[in-house]
């Protein structure tokens, strides 16, 4: 009968894997749990109140957004455009690493640019098409579409390795409080001193990767004229 | 008002818990501003949602916990029940942008580094790292009101209204799984995953519980696609009984594992937000052509994130 304690933790990753409402999952996966393990409705719902202000810490997102929105406003995507711009000479793989390096940079910050919608398609993708038909070529069909896809993904990997960066980050946040419940004390800044490593090697890998990727692309696509 | 006169509590204390009114004011700001909006189509529901969550962040310390735990599962029903919605659209134009940015330049940088470098800086003196992020957004809107008399306190607010509309309720999930992580441990699941674990994983050995620590979260992220749930579950049962209780680091190991699994999201078509909207974004033909251009960095740090625990917490 142990067994079934595990009902909880077969609701949240089969529900993820269905796609279902996450909120849905993980309140299901918490009363199943109370409930097999013997926690009865007042206690569930204290337990649940008590666990929810002991880490409301995970919401110091809400108070930085209070100056995200006006950020844009004020024009920061036309800045990061501006400073990605002042590379002279640079092939498509190069304005990809370039934003790479500023994402990271800001991300460790806790600042983005907009992310796909906002910043990649409108500003990355047609500088990095201008500096192939600033000759006069045609650009390649498949070279764009795998100038799209690394731009995703030079997205993806700055953000994901370089939030962790952030002092008072949601994700040490979470381990801080995983940390927590297990008894151990985990300090914010020892959390983001660990990720350095991991953030440098991340982007340095992904800037290597994708200037190579792309020049052999260009290479395959344009009769090697670089 | 006790608590603010009481000499007995820190000063740090004090100020978190002013900077956790003010977070919670601008979700009730939002639920204000929703409830009067007749652009929202669902004005009462996105209320409940943001002025639940609001009065809990605020003042929950004062609430006994079974209301606080009445309020979250009110946000909760809203989030499931799809009643939280935006409402008119305040965002600014290009051509607003384009002319502050005219105005402003590349100085808008210097309000953008502020939070993070006074979160670092309260953070390396021993201060709270969070009541730093808190002055860190202070003086990021002072100096933005600066640059523009234009940039009033109204305007930031709304402006903070109209991201916490675009995050939506998304943006309570890692905090609804630390909560439900710490029930799976008050439960005692942990203990029966450990059990189940034991008799696959050879005991005793720091080095193999690290390995299939870090390749579980990577797995489970996989499977779930989404890393903050699949950490919970780990670190309860795996990480800690095979990992941690044999000496390794807990916050070098817990912390590292998080990104490991952020090599999983690199690689599923489950993480949808980051793999496959972007496809639609960007006009892509291939489905997995964001993907593909992830494969080998997420394999890369996989290894490499590995030995780094391995060899770092030798060293410690």
């Amino acid at each position: 009968m142990e067994y079934l304690k595990l009902l909880g933790i077969v609701i949240v990753v089969a529900g993820f894997a269905l796609k279902l409402d996450s909120i849905l999952i993980i309140i299901l996966a918490a009363v199943t749990t109370a409930a097999v393990g013997g926690i009865d409705a007042i206690g569930f719902l204290e337990a649940f109140g008590k666990g929810f202000v002991a880490n409301r810490n995970i919401t110091i997102f809400i108070l930085v957004m209070l100056v995200t929105g006006t950020m844009e406003r004020n024009g920061l995507r036309e800045a990061s455009s501006a400073l990605i711009g002042k590379v002279k000479g640079a092939t498509a793989g190069i304005v990809i690493a370039v934003y790479g390096i500023i994402r990271g940079i800001f991300g460790a910050f806790n600042v983005g640019f907009g992310g796909v919608a906002g910043f990649i398609r409108p500003v990355l993708i047609p500088m990095a098409i201008g500096t192939v038909e600033k000759n006069g070529t045609e650009i390649n069909e498949k070279h764009l579409e795998d100038i799209k896809g690394m731009s995703a993904g030079m997205e993806n990997i700055a953000w994901f390795f370089c939030q962790v960066l952030f002092v008072g980050g949601s994700g040490a946040l979470l381990v801080q409080s995983t940390l927590a419940t297990l008894g151990y004390d985990a300090p914010l800044i020892r959390l983001a001193a660990v990720e350095i490593p991991v953030a440098l090697a991340g982007v340095g890998f992904g800037i290597v990767y994708y200037i190579i990727k792309e020049r052999r692309l260009r290479q395959k696509y344009y009769n090697k004229e670089n | 008002m006790a608590f603010f006169t009481d000499p007995e509590i820190t000063v740090m204390t004090k100020l978190l818990e002013i900077v956790y009114i003010s977070i919670g004011l601008i979700c009730i700001y939002t639920a204000f501003k929703n409830l009067n909006d007749k652009q929202n189509p669902s004005p009462i529901g996105t209320a409940v949602f943001w002025g639940s969550i609001g009065v809990v962040i605020a003042f929950g310390r004062w609430i006994p916990d079974m209301i606080n735990g009445l309020l979250v599962m009110a946000m909760s029903a809203m989030a499931i029940f799809r009643l939280v919605k935006g409402g008119s659209d305040n965002s600014p134009s290009a051509e607003e942008t384009h002319a502050n940015f005219e105005k402003t330049g590349l100085k808008i940088f210097i309000p953008a580094l502020s939070i993070g470098v006074f979160s670092l800086i309260f953070a390396l003196i021993g201060w709270n790292a969070l009541v730093g992020t808190g002055f860190g957004v202070i003086v990021a809107i002072v100096i933005m009101f600066l640059f523009s008399r234009k940039n009033t306190p109204k305007v930031f607010l709304d402006d903070a209204a109209r991201f916490l509309s675009i995050v939506g309720p998304t943006s309570m999930l890692p905090l609804l799984l630390a909560v439900l992580g710490s029930i799976f441990t008050l439960a005692g699941v942990g203990d029966i995953i450990a059990d189940i674990a034991g008799r696959f994983i050879p005991q005793g050995n720091v080095n193999i519980g690290i390995i299939v620590y870090a390749l579980g979260m990577v797995l489970f992220t996989m499977i779930m696609g989404n890393a903050y749930a699949a950490i919970t579950v780990m670190t309860v049962g795996i990480g800690a009984p095979f990992a941690l209780n044999y000496g390794a680091d807990p916050v070098l190991t817990v912390m590292v594992a998080l990104t490991c699994g952020y090599c999983g999201t690199l690689l599923t078509p489950m993480a949808a937000n980051f793999n496959i909207v972007p496809v639609a974004i960007l006009d892509m033909k291939d489905k997995m052509g964001v993907i593909k251009n992830q494969v080998l960095p997420a394999i890369f740090m996989i290894v490499f994130q590995i030995m780094y625990m391995i060899i770092l917490n030798k060293a410690v």
